[in-house]
């Protein structure tokens, strides 16, 4: 990507089709969602689970939909450039495009199991992202965080997602939400919302799990433009107000909202200060507009919804803008370093003015979108049911601080004396800058025209989160008079630009205090470690790589296992008398446990292999008494055919060294766990003998095997006719057994078996 | 009979599991040989012992004459039969190449695809003198 | 191994053998047989004339080699589940001639019995293939 006269594929322009199609092809339900109506297709998916892959298209999802296709268009259309000559663009579409396809899904979803599915995989496709530089460790290392964290979270979701549905009893969001208050009667609530807002909370970074998200900047400036400002990250915020007409309005919901979405905006606005890098600086303040949008969304006052949405909306546009922006700066002048930047003005005219413009909106100064948002916040703030004061206050503080970050991000690489790029800096590409001038300059004008531009579709979205038939919302307007609004936001203006004058003193008192807090990303690293040490600890105790090792615990965990259910059940049933069996079945009883007796202490293979043989041989002779002659004939040939092969291989094998069951203590150990297991066996065996047989099947098979399969030997007639799939699968494992002995044999590489076998011999002859 | 039965797979299971626990492969693929047996055994036993009809239909007749063997534990324990005999076939081919190439058939000598955490000593192992 | 009684017994035992092998495979629809025993039968006749004669020999006798007949023998067991399919019924249902159920024929063709054929093959393809390979694999 160095050289800018590189050019992409021209074909790669067709994947700008897809979110341009999509943007069109939302416009055009706005007059029906605007409208109050809304949208569902859906086809059945599991039907037998009641899942249903389900789409619901209402103010809400419209407001997303739209913004994630129309950004996206933008952002496909910077990133063509951006990423201009690497060599995997490519691959880098096909993530992007499939990010915003999940991301729709998420946005569109009805059912809570579409929506989950679609949730993870936007998890997934941010991993691949965040992860694109993938020769980096930080980047790879930063993608799994983003990873574990969200993941984590979602994992949490589905749980709660599933809930939700039972209580609600149904699997389909717009169900749900009408089951509101059977939902907050509910015992499971207060688990069903801690499930779901841990899903929200981690996907949208609020505080405690706040840190993956600056960390995520390691992804190339589009990515970090789409996902980590417009989109994804607003998936959190997307689906608390989703279910906020099922699981908000309460207590707990009201105090959590509040108290993480404060601490999340003040703080992160805090750490925006501290950053000198234009990219992780916009990261905190996109942290901190997320945490606003929480703390709103923990009411139910129509001011502080609208504030909601008209933030969403006004938020990407400036966000988006600004990212785009940093990655241009960092495109043509080879650094994002604050201190290095200056007088990119008159070099770069157009992704300035695009700067100043979402600056201004950020800012929050009239006649910018941005100011409507602002006004509106203040507005929901001195409304909001908790605490007005103190949500006013972290509004006002976190507000300033912004307008700092603005002023810092518009002035400081444009004004002022030419910095000491590594590159020669100069206007970027086309595609590079109409994307941001286009969002900057859609914020000005819904700043102009709230009415004609977002009226209908914040109405839409406003009745949506508050679970309203009826389009409403509270009246957008420029001007209000003068009121306590306005008098708050002329006092953040002006404390933003007191910052901004103090902000090397600010900066350095912050990253001071810093220094001394302990930082979460820190904590996060240690559990991982521990994590990794607990699965090295389990590993080692498990996975011994001895493999009588492996059998050890494998019966001994049988026989525990059905001892301990055998006597937890009391059934534990001992024979009472001596059972009247005739003389010559204690024949053959006898044979075989004799001949057992000799095949485990058998010194010599020929010993052993004689006993087996007469096992076998000896149950045949049961399966003919007790009418199975199939069995025992089959029984009989395969005996046959187990000697011939063992013969086979036992030529080829050295003889016993020792029983190998080691020392005295290990003699003592094996036969505890094997005399431990047969027991077990036996009286799982005694007790299952003690209920009536279930002969349904037998008895279906004895009376159709004539008349429905045409065969007089049932056992036969169940192999190739009732039970021919079970047959057919034997007979192809059978057949690849024999393939697979076939190839151990005869393939070897390159055949080096002359030398080997020599060494082999040397070494068995030492025995 | 099915008492008795009953007893002699734990016999057998319990000869299976010492076999199996013996570091000698050899032993190991005895005991393999040894499980097949009592696990027919237990389906068979659990199954129902019925003495001697064969579950035929007679010629003539549309349904078995009177009480014959419960079929379909036959039916499993064939299939069983044909199977076990497959994988013994597979592991002692095993056994016997894994002789060829590493020139023990002591389990523990085994290392290659869970190799030691940590070597105890540095002598560098090779094949012949690891037996 | 060289011994002349062994040979020339074996000659007419493996003879007797395959002929038993067809006869249980074909009755064992309607009396105690099929085709794993019938097959065992054989496989047993084979290697029995290998210990006789070599693995040479049997393979010469055979003519087509152990492995492409149990895949043959798998490939025959699908085809007939695959007919039933053909008829609109379910994979593997068993599909006879009209004659015979209609008892015109006393001659039981059905897709039974070629699943049956395969089964026949496939052991006996595969137990010959594990015994041979090992059998030339020089000691």
């Amino acid at each position: 990507m160095a050289a800018s006269a590189a050019r992409s594929h021209p074909l790669t322009a067709l994947v700008l089709v897809l979110p341009g199609a999509l943007t069109v092809w939302f416009a055009t339900m706005l007059p029906t969602v605007a409208a109050g109506e809304t949208i569902r297709y859906a086809v059945d998916w599991v039907a037998g689970l009641d899942v249903a892959l389900s789409f619901y298209i209402d103010g809400l999802s419209l407001l997303f939909a739209l913004l994630i296709s129309l950004i996206g268009f933008f952002i496909f259309l910077y990133a063509r450039s951006y990423l201009a000559g690497d060599p995997h663009l490519g691959r880098f579409m096909l993530y992007l495009s499939l990010f915003m396809l999940s991301m729709l899904g998420v946005v569109l979803a009805d059912n809570v199991v579409t929506l989950f599915v679609f949730w993870e995989l936007t998890s997934l496709t941010s991993y691949l992202l965040i992860g694109y530089n993938h020769t980096d460790p930080k980047s790879r290392r930063n993608a799994l965080q983003a990873l574990v964290v969200t993941g984590t979270g979602g994992l949490a979701l589905l749980a709660g997602l599933i809930l939700l549905a039972l209580v609600a009893g149904s699997f389909e969001l717009s169900a749900i939400n009408a089951a509101g208050d059977a939902v907050r009667a509910h015992d499971w609530y207060l688990g069903i919302l801690i499930l779901v807002l841990l899903g929200a909370f981690t996907k949208s970074a609020q505080f405690p799990f706040h840190f993956w998200l600056p960390n995520a900047m390691a992804a190339p400036t589009p990515v970090s433009a789409y996902l980590h400002s417009a989109t994804m990250v607003k998936a959190g915020v997307y689906l608390m107000a989703r279910v906020h007409p099922s699981l908000g309005n309460t207590e707990v919901w009201l105090w959590t909202l509040t108290i993480a979405g404060a601490v999340t905006a003040v703080w992160a606005s805090i750490l925006a200060l501290r950053q000198t890098d234009l990219k992780p600086m916009l990261a905190y303040t996109t942290l901190m507009a997320l945490g606003t949008l929480t703390l709103f969304l923990a009411n139910t006052s129509e001011v502080a919804i609208t504030a909601v949405v008209v933030f969403i909306l006004v938020h990407s546009f400036y966000k988006a803008t600004l990212f785009m922006v940093a990655g241009a700066i960092d495109h043509e002048a080879g650094t994002r370093e604050i201190g290095r930047l200056g007088g990119l003005a008159r070099l770069m005219p157009f992704t300035c003015l695009a700067a100043a413009l979402a600056a201004l909106s950020m800012a929050g100064v009239p006649p910018f979108a941005g100011f409507i948002g602002k006004e509106l916040v203040y507005k929901g703030a001195l409304a909001v049911a908790s605490e007005p004061g103190f949500v006013a206050v972290a509004a006002l503080a976190a507000n300033a601080m912004m307008v700092t970050v603005a002023a810092i991000v518009a002035i400081k690489p444009f004004l002022g004396p030419k910095g000491d790029t590594p590159k020669k800096p100069h206007e970027a590409p086309w595609t590079m800058w109409i994307g941001p001038v286009v969002l900057a300059v859609l914020g000005l004008a819904c700043g102009l025209a709230p009415a004609l531009l977002l009226s209908g579709l914040v109405e839409a979205g406003v009745s949506a989160i508050l679970g309203l038939d009826e389009p409403t919302s509270y009246p957008l307007q420029l001007w209000h008079g003068v009121n306590l609004p306005l008098v708050m936001s002329g006092v953040t203006v002006a404390l933003g630009a007191l910052l901004f004058w103090q902000w090397p003193r600010v900066r350095s008192a912050i990253d001071a205090a810093c220094r001394r807090l302990p930082a979460a990303d820190a904590l996060y690293d240690g559990c991982m470690k521990r994590l990794v040490d607990l699965a090295e600890w389990q590993t080692a105790l498990l996975q011994t790589g001895s493999q009588r090792h492996y059998v050890l615990v494998v019966f001994a965990t049988l026989a525990a296992g059905l001892g301990v259910t055998l006597i937890v059940r009391d059934a534990v049933v001992l024979p009472t008398a001596m059972p009247q069996v005739a003389f010559y079945k204690w024949a053959v009883v006898g044979l075989i446990i004799a001949a057992t007796l000799v095949t485990v202490f058998a010194r010599s293979r020929l010993t052993a292999i004689c006993a087996l043989g007469v096992i076998g041989t000896s149950v045949a002779l049961l399966f003919v008494m007790y009418g199975a002659p199939d069995v025992a004939m089959t029984q009989l040939m395969v005996e046959i055919l187990i000697v011939i092969i063992v013969a086979l291989v036992m030529l080829r094998l050295p003889a016993f060294r020792d029983d190998g069951h080691g020392d005295r203590t290990g003699h003592i150990r094996d036969a505890v766990v094997a005399i431990g297991t047969g027991i077990a066996i036996s009286l799982t065996l005694l007790a299952v003998l003690q209920y009536p047989l279930d002969r349904r099947l037998t008895d279906y098979f004895e009376a159709n095997s004539y008349p429905e399969a045409l065969g007089r030997n049932i056992v036969n007639v169940i192999l190739v006719d009732f039970r021919a799939i079970d047959t057919f699968g034997e007979i192809a494992v059978v057949a690849i057994a024999g393939l697979a002995c076939f190839a151990l044999i005869k393939l070897r590489p390159g055949r080096r078996s002359a030398a080997v076998e020599k060494e082999a011999a040397a070494s068995g002859g030492d025995d | 009979m099915e008492t008795v039965l009953a007893v002699t797979v734990g016999v057998l299971v319990a000869a299976t599991v010492y076999l199996m626990l013996s570091r000698n492969l050899v032993k190991f693929v005895f005991g393999l040989m040894l499980l097949s047996n009592a696990a027919n055994l237990t389906i068979f036993s659990a199954g129902g012992l019925i003495r001697g009809e064969p579950p035929l239909v007679p010629e003539g007749s549309y349904v078995p004459d009177g009480v014959v063997a419960n079929a379909l534990p036959q039916a499993l324990i064939l299939t069983a039969i044909v199977i076990s005999f497959g994988l013994l076939a597979f592991a002692l081919v095993l056994a016997y190449r894994a002789y060829q190439e590493l020139g023990t058939v002591d389990t523990d000598e085994m290392r290659i695809a869970e190799p030691r955490p940590e070597p105890r000593t540095p002598a560098p192992a090779g094949k012949g003198t690891a037996a | 191994m060289d011994s002349l009684i062994l040979k020339t017994g074996t000659r007419l035992l493996t003879a007797l053998m395959l002929v038993f092998s067809i006869f249980l495979l074909f009755r064992g629809h309607n009396e105690p047989g099929g085709g794993f025993i019938g097959s065992l039968v054989a496989t047993t006749a084979f290697c029995l004339y290998a210990i006789a004669f070599g693995v040479t020999e049997v393979r010469k006798a055979l003519v087509i080699d152990p492995k492409i007949l149990s895949i043959v023998g798998l490939a025959l067991s699908l085809l007939a589940g695959l007919m039933a399919i053909v008829q609109g019924d379910m994979f593997l249902t068993g599909v006879w001639s009209p004659a015979y159920v209609d008892g015109s024929s006393a001659l039981p063709l059905s897709s039974v019995l070629v699943f049956d054929v395969g089964v026949y093959l496939v052991v006996m393809g595969a137990v010959l293939t594990v015994v041979f390979a090992i059998e030339e694999d020089k000691l």
